[in-house]
Formats: structure tokens, sequence, C-alpha cells
């Protein structure tokens, strides 16, 4: 880290924000130096969108200063914020897929950057080279992966000379390898005496490449440290506060019978730039779970929703339930045969955003709750105060509308109504993905026993350590394409990562692409 | 400084008290626009709003008008609950009145007990066949709703302009375009002596009652309303979207056909050009006005056959252009969706943003 003087980039002094019904930020201060790559801490909803939001303009502190570069600033729009220096990669981009990436980031620049910048492709063909971030200008932004978009989302900020790079979790999209370019990536800019501010959920990350780290709870800043004298387990208790229960392993099962399989399912994709899933190729055991990993927008969306049932074309012959040939049935019919999903996005699919918890029940849970075709009201509250009590769902009770819980303990009630149905299969997407640690633990807990009833569990997932944590058996996708499927104890990280990047793709897929080659 | 900001919480209270606004609001605008143009605003309101009511003739009158707005607002509440924008409920009110005319008309020389139900039926099913067509266009071509509806309506309008020139015109009319005066073997008994309330505002109120069950008693209304409310979460739930689609088009088509026939067999007896004054477009006000809930519809469809009676009093009494009822309907409409604007936003006054 080089300083170049004592004067802070940043500082934020006594920064507060009340949203209605909520103290986003209560009274957070925080000291950034030039060249200090800084983690921003804390469960969901502890204020860390809100604190960058306000660092780059996009929300007004209620009170409170920010101090740059040792002047007191007021940011009042993002592009005032890009102005003074600051760029921000936000979770989801904000790329435009069929634009190329120099006319991306022609896009975000005043007419007085561009004059100043010349020849535009050229300079990000000269930052790409200076920082190894392999980025052609010249390329669409719809046939680049995730993490090359994530390397434009960068460019963008550089070619601006910034000066503070505000990061929010980005390596949640990132296979390994790619997550170890971005961390050389951010070590040179560190060097330079760019100041990063990063937003993580991912600790072992944070002990690696951060130099400080303020850890955040309920909007008030509760502790900061120095990552690398600590241990992922003592950050994650100072963001939990009281001990979090980290896993010490779960214990792993062998399945028995297979029940479900999927046989030879190549389907082309339904959105232009949705992906192809080609000769997929699974079964899945009762009393295992099988884990997926991969990136996303590798073909999970499209291989969950072919085999829930919501895309409605007919593949009869590939899926099987029980020896049974499903690939034509709809989702409803699906579901009766005992198959159950938790869907990736939760508000506005698991659950209704506008109906009540006793609605949202009935939404996918009618068996024994509809007689002569009218609904048992009475029943189905019932039935929901249980799921409410037993997975501890915080809410005001079971008329409490679905768009009024946290993310965490919605997830928490759709895990529950799922597991309700005693389905034989569950497929499960991303369970734990932005929850915080106390309802992960929980989630993983309803997970495992459903698994040791015999159910069968499809687990799909973007975070690795999760994968291994609860998988008994693995495999990843790329591109569309399945790897092979192993025992989780047989493989390790580094093997799946490579997985993910797609290194099985040609050992075990030549054999069709020669035949799609002939059709 | 005025803003305005999101509440986190829908409004129950504005829910319910936008229409009520918006209709206090209309009044306000009508009043203007009554003394813009030289009538006294007090007696204009009184003439549209409170004379209807002001006797019985009156009151009948206001049923005979509350029967077909309500027979085709239910059908729309449930068909846009489920995300199925019809607007073609004068289309199939108007395909329902040639329809069941025909079937009335091959009973001319009739008795029989079975003339009027089968003339009703008659009048449902062209109804259901009118909403039909759009609702497979849509289903199978992913035509736009709104659109083939729309298109349904005006040929519905020339079908019908066309049958009553040609082939169901009365012979022994004087070449008027009108049909023969239907008998009484397939006419709606009216209700009571002296007054033309007749069978129809019993179906519609019915009818009204029967949508409120089918919302919030039936699996399926849960499943109307959840494929209105979230259209993934429907497809999620394995929800047969195209089963309901068919369902509320069809039972809004029933609805609206019912609606057409009961006013050729009810109040006017015969089939004439001018069956309907726009009752199948106003039902989508009634429908929005009774916050796309049945039993909501049937206050809002005596509110709004009001306002057509006024409109007919205004004109005779006062000399106000009857062009006044559409434009009413209009501003309605118009602040209702500015009320509903305020459900889910608020007005914050601060003076934060001075800091």
């Amino acid at each position: 880290m080089k300083t170049h003087n004592s004067i802070s980039r940043l500082e934020l002094a006594n920064i507060t924000k009340q949203y209605p019904g909520c103290l986003a930020n209560d009274n957070v201060s925080l000291i950034l130096m030039p060249g200090e790559i800084h983690a921003l801490l804390g469960e969901n909803g502890a204020g860390k969108s809100t604190l960058v939001k306000t660092i780059y303009g996009v929300v007004a502190p209620d009170k409170g200063d920010i101090i740059w570069d040792g002047k007191e600033v007021s940011i009042k729009s993002p592009s005032m914020a890009r102005d003074l220096g600051i760029g921000m990669v936000f979770q989801h981009f904000s790329l435009f897929e069929t634009l190329t990436v120099s006319e991306n980031i022609e896009l975000c620049l005043s007419k007085h950057q561009l004059n100043k910048i010349g020849d535009l492709a050229a300079r990000i063909t000269q930052l790409s080279t200076e920082y190894g971030l392999n980025v052609d200008p010249s390329r669409y932004i719809h046939s680049l992966s995730i993490g090359e978009r994530q390397r434009v989302e960068i460019m963008r900020c550089l070619v601006q000379s910034v000066k503070l790079l505000i990061l929010d979790e980005p390596t949640s999209v990132l296979t390994p390898q790619e997550v170890a370019g971005l961390f050389d990536v951010l070590r040179t800019l560190s060097k330079e005496g760019c100041s990063i501010l990063f937003i993580s959920h991912k600790l072992h990350e944070v002990t690696e490449i951060c130099h400080k780290a303020t850890i955040l709870r309920g909007g008030k800043v509760v502790d900061t440290c120095i990552p690398n004298e600590e241990t992922p387990a003592t950050i994650a208790k100072m963001m939990v506060g009281d001990l979090a229960e980290q896993e010490a392993g779960y214990t792993k099962a062998e399945g028995k019978t297979v029940v479900f399989s999927v046989n030879n399912l190549s389907l082309p994709s339904k959105q232009p730039f949705g992906t192809t899933l080609k000769n997929i190729n699974l079964d899945l055991k009762a009393g295992e779970i099988l884990g997926i990993a991969g990136v996303a927008g590798n073909g999970q969306d499209e291989l969950m929703a072919i085999i829930s049932g919501e895309d409605t074309r007919n593949v009869k012959q590939t899926i099987s339930l029980n020896n049974l040939d499903i690939g034509h049935l709809h989702a409803g019919e699906r579901r009766k045969l005992g198959m159950a999903y938790v869907p990736e996005e939760r508000l506005g699919r698991g659950a209704v955003p506008d109906m009540s918890l006793t609605e949202n029940t009935l939404l996918t849970h009618s068996e024994g709750f509809i007689k002569n075709g009218l609904v048992q009201w009475q029943s189905i509250k019932d039935y929901t105060k249980d799921l409410i009590t037993k997975y501890k769902i915080k809410c005001h009770g079971e008329f409490s509308e679905a768009k009024s819980l946290s993310g965490g303990n919605l997830q928490k009630f759709i895990m529950g109504r799922e597991i309700g149905q005693n389905p034989k299969i569950l497929i499960c997407a991303h369970p734990t993905w932005g929850v915080d640690v106390g309802a992960a633990l929980a989630i993983h807990q309803a997970l495992l026993q459903l698994r040791d009833k015999g159910a069968a569990i499809l687990l799909i997932s973007e975070d690795i350590d999760e994968l291994f944590l609860l998988a008994d058996r693995m495999a990843a996708v790329c591109n569309g394409h399945l790897s092979p499927l192993v025992k989780t104890e047989h493989t390790n990280i580094d093997q799946i990562g490579q997985w993910m990047a797609g290194t099985f793709i040609n050992n075990t897929s030549a054999h069709t692409q020669e035949q799609e080659a002939k059709a | 400084m005025i803003r305005i900001q999101a509440r986190t919480e829908p409004s129950s209270l504005m829910k319910v008290a936008s229409p009520l606004l918006a209709i206090l609001l209309t009044l306000i605008f009508g009043s203007i626009l009554f003394s813009a143009i030289g009538k006294s605003p007090l007696q204009a309101l009184q003439v549209l709003l409170i004379a209807p009511l002001a006797d019985t003739y009156n009151i009948g009158e206001m049923f005979v008008k509350m029967g077909p707005l309500l027979l085709c607002a239910v059908g729309l509440s449930l068909c846009y609950r489920a995300n199925m924008w019809n607007i073609g409920a004068e289309g199939q009110l108007l395909a329902g009145a040639l329809g069941g005319s025909a079937m009335a008309l091959y009973f001319i020389d009739s008795d029989s007990a079975i003339a009027l139900p089968v003339t009703l039926l008659a009048g449902i099913a062209s109804g259901m066949i009118w909403a039909a067509v759009p609702t497979f266009l849509k289903l199978r071509f992913n035509s736009n709703l709104i659109l083939t509806t729309i298109m349904f309506n005006y040929i519905a309008l020339y079908l019908l302009i066309w049958a009553v020139h040609g082939p169901l015109r009365d012979p022994q009319g004087f070449g008027f375009p009108e049909s023969a005066m239907f008998t009484q073997a397939t006419l709606l008994p009216t209700l009571f002596e002296s007054s033309r309330i007749h069978l129809g505002i019993v179906f519609a109120i019915l009818s009204g009652i029967i949508g409120w069950f089918i919302l919030s008693k039936t699996h399926l209304g849960f499943q109307i309303r959840v494929f209105g409310a979230d259209e993934p979460a429907a497809r999620y739930a394995g929800f047969n979207s195209k089963k309901l689609s068919w369902l509320v088009m069809l039972f809004a088509g029933a609805l609206a056909g019912l609606a057409g026939v009961s006013e050729t067999t009810g109040p006017i007896g015969q089939l004439v050009p001018n069956v309907s004054p726009g009752y199948g477009y106003s039902a989508i006000i009634v429908a929005y006005l009774g916050r796309l809930h049945p039993i909501g519809a049937i206050i809002a469809a005596i509110f709004m056959a009001v306002i057509y009676m006024g409109g007919d009093l205004a004109q005779i009494e006062m000399g106000i252009p009857v062009a006044v009822v559409s434009m009413f309907q209009g501003v309605l409409l118009f602040f209702l969706l500015a009320c509903d604007f305020f459900i889910n936003n608020r007005l914050s006054f601060s003076n934060q943003a001075t800091n």
C-alpha cells in the first residue's frame, strides 16, 4: 500500500439515513486511505447497500458529512460521484447486451471526458493490458461471460481515472479462478493508490485481500478489524453478534435407488441470449443431495425450468420420475407426483408479494385444503401458523403480506412450505443466496432432515462452499453442458472450479458435438 | 417542499377512499364545467344525480340500465383479475343480442315454455363465441387481446346493423331497420307492475354474487387472483394458464351475451340497431370503480346507471348535451386512476431538502 500523504481519500462522519419504517444507517463513520482495500461487512439489511449508495450519490443522507480528499463535499448524483473519481460496480451489471464494450463505456462518459480520452478503443486496450483485464473493446456484451462483463464494468470505472472503486459482492458470480484474477486486478489498483470498498458475504475472501474491515449490524458500525489478523469464524461472530454456529461440516449420505433422471436432454434456449442445454444426463437418488455448481447464466435457469415444467415444451422421453416419463406434464401435474421447487427469485415467483402468507401457502400446497373446489381457508390459516412457529419466521402473523418479510424469512417460509408437502423430489435453487447466517443454518438443517427422510434433493447454487457443505454428490454446469457427477469427498474446489469453467466439455461431449455438427 | 414518496405498504384506507375521492373530484369538475356553460351547477348535479332516484319510475329505469352494466362488469372484473385485458364486453353484448334475437324470431309464432330459456341460452352462447375467438387468437398466436377484442366490437356492431337491415328485418316494418316485436313467450317477465324492471336485474345481481363466490371461495378463483397478481408465481405453482384464460373469457362472454339478450327480450322487445348505449365500454369503468370486486361492481353499477339516467334527464330538463354522460365517465376514470396512484404513493411535506 502506497500512502502519498496522511490525508484520507474518503471520510464518512455520522452518516444517518432513515427510510420509512427502518433506520438504514445510524451514525456510520468510516475512514478510507488511498490504496486501502476496505471490506464492508454485515448481514442482509445491515445497511451496507445504503451506505455505498450514499457515497455514490444515489441516496442522500439525512445527516452526516462526506469528506473527500480532505474537503467536505455533498455528492448529489452518480455523475457527480464519477467526476470526483468514484466508480461503482453494482451486483447486477448495467450493460446493454446488444452494444459493444466500447459503446457501453462511451455511454457513461461525458463529452468532456471523451475529448480528453481521444481514442476510446485504444485507451481500453491500453488499460486492458496494463491491468490484465483482457477486455476487447469491439466485442458485444451478450457474447461475454459474467466474469468478462464484470471486467467491463471495472474498465468503465478505470477509463474515468477512478480514485475509489466500490464493488458490491463482486465475487458472487465468479468461478474461483475468475476470483483470483479479479483479486490480482484489485491488488494492482491498490498499489497505484486507488482505494477500494469491497462488499462481500464471503469471509475468507475478505481475510485474503482486504486491509481493513468495517462491520455493520442494524445500520450501526459494531466493529472494525484488520482482516488478516482474524479468521472467517471470528469475523462471522462480529457480524451476527451472538455466536454464529458456523458449520463443522454435516454428515454425508449415500443415495439409494434412482428416483429421478434426465437423459440426453438437449434443448435450444427460448430467449435470444439464453443458454442452450446440451445433452444433459443426470440421475438423482432417494436420500441424497445432488449439488450443481456453476456461474450464473450457464444453463441453470433453463435446466430448472424444464425440470419443473415451467418451460412447457414437450420433452417426453428425456425426464423420468420413478421410471415414468414426465417430460410432457405441466408443472402442476408434476407437483402432484411429488415434486416441489424452491425457485431462485423468492418474491414474485416463489411467493406472491401482495398476498398473505396464508394465501401463499395455498399457492403450491393445495392438497387437503380443497373440498369440492372450495378452499378451506381456516385450515390453511392454522397450517400457516404452524409453519411460522416451526421455522421461526419473523412476521406479524399468517396475514402478513409476503413482501413485508425480509429475504431470509421469506426463504424460510418458502422452504417450509415446499418441505411441508413431503416431496419425493425437491429442486432447490440458491437456497441461502443473500440470506443471513442464522437463517442459512435453519435452511441447511431443514434440507438435511428432508434428505434423511428419504427425499431426493437437487441443489443448484453458485455458492461453491455451500455445495461442498451440503451436497453428497456434485457436478457443475458450463455453457449448457453438465459435467460428470462425482461424490463430494472424491473431488475438491479446484476440480469443481475448473469444471465450472468448462474443462470437462471436450472430454465428455466431444462425441455429442460431432453429432451436432453432422446434423 | 412537497414530494411524492413510495409507501412501504399500500394504504388500505386509500384502496377504499380512492373511488369515493374520484367521484367527489368528478363532481367538483362537473360543477365547474356546468358553470362554464352557463348552467347552475347545483341544479345540474341535482338533475344528474338526485333526480334519477327521486321517484319509483326513475328508480325502475335506473335498475333497467344497471342490469347490463353489472353483468358486463362482473365478467370484466374476473378477466382483469387474471390479466386478460378484455375490452370486448360491448361486442359480446351485441353478439348476445343478435344471437338471442335470431332465436327469439325463430320462436315468433310459438308459445312454448322453453322458448325463453332457449333464447337466453342462444344469447349466452353467442357472447361466449364472441369472446372465444379473440381468446383463441391470443393463446394460439399470442395476438394482443386488447386490439382483437376492440376489433370484434366493431365486427359485432356492423354484423348486427347488417342483420336488422337484412335477414332479421321485420317484413311488415315499412323498411325500418328493426326486427319484428318478439312474442310474449320470449320476453323476460317484468318484476313489478307499471315498471320496466325485468328479470335481467336478478341475473345481474346473481352474477355479482357468483363472481364474488368464485373469486374468494374457490380454488379456481384463487388461481385467477394469483395469475393477475403475479404471473411468474402462477407458472411456478403450475396453474394452467390456458384453462384459466379460457374460463374467465368465456365467463365474461356469457355474462355480456346474457346482458345483450336481456336487453332485446327485456325493455326493448325487439332487435334494434342501437341496443346498447356503450354499456360494454362503461362496464370497464364500473369494474375499476368497483375495485375489480364483483360486490364492489354492484355499487359502482348503481352509480353508473344513475349517471346514465341523469344524462337523459339533464338533456330533457336543462338542455345539457347528452355527451356530458361520456364526459363524466371519462373524467371519473381519469380521477380514479389518479387517486389509485396514492394507494402506493404518498405526498410528503418536508423541508429536509434544504439541508
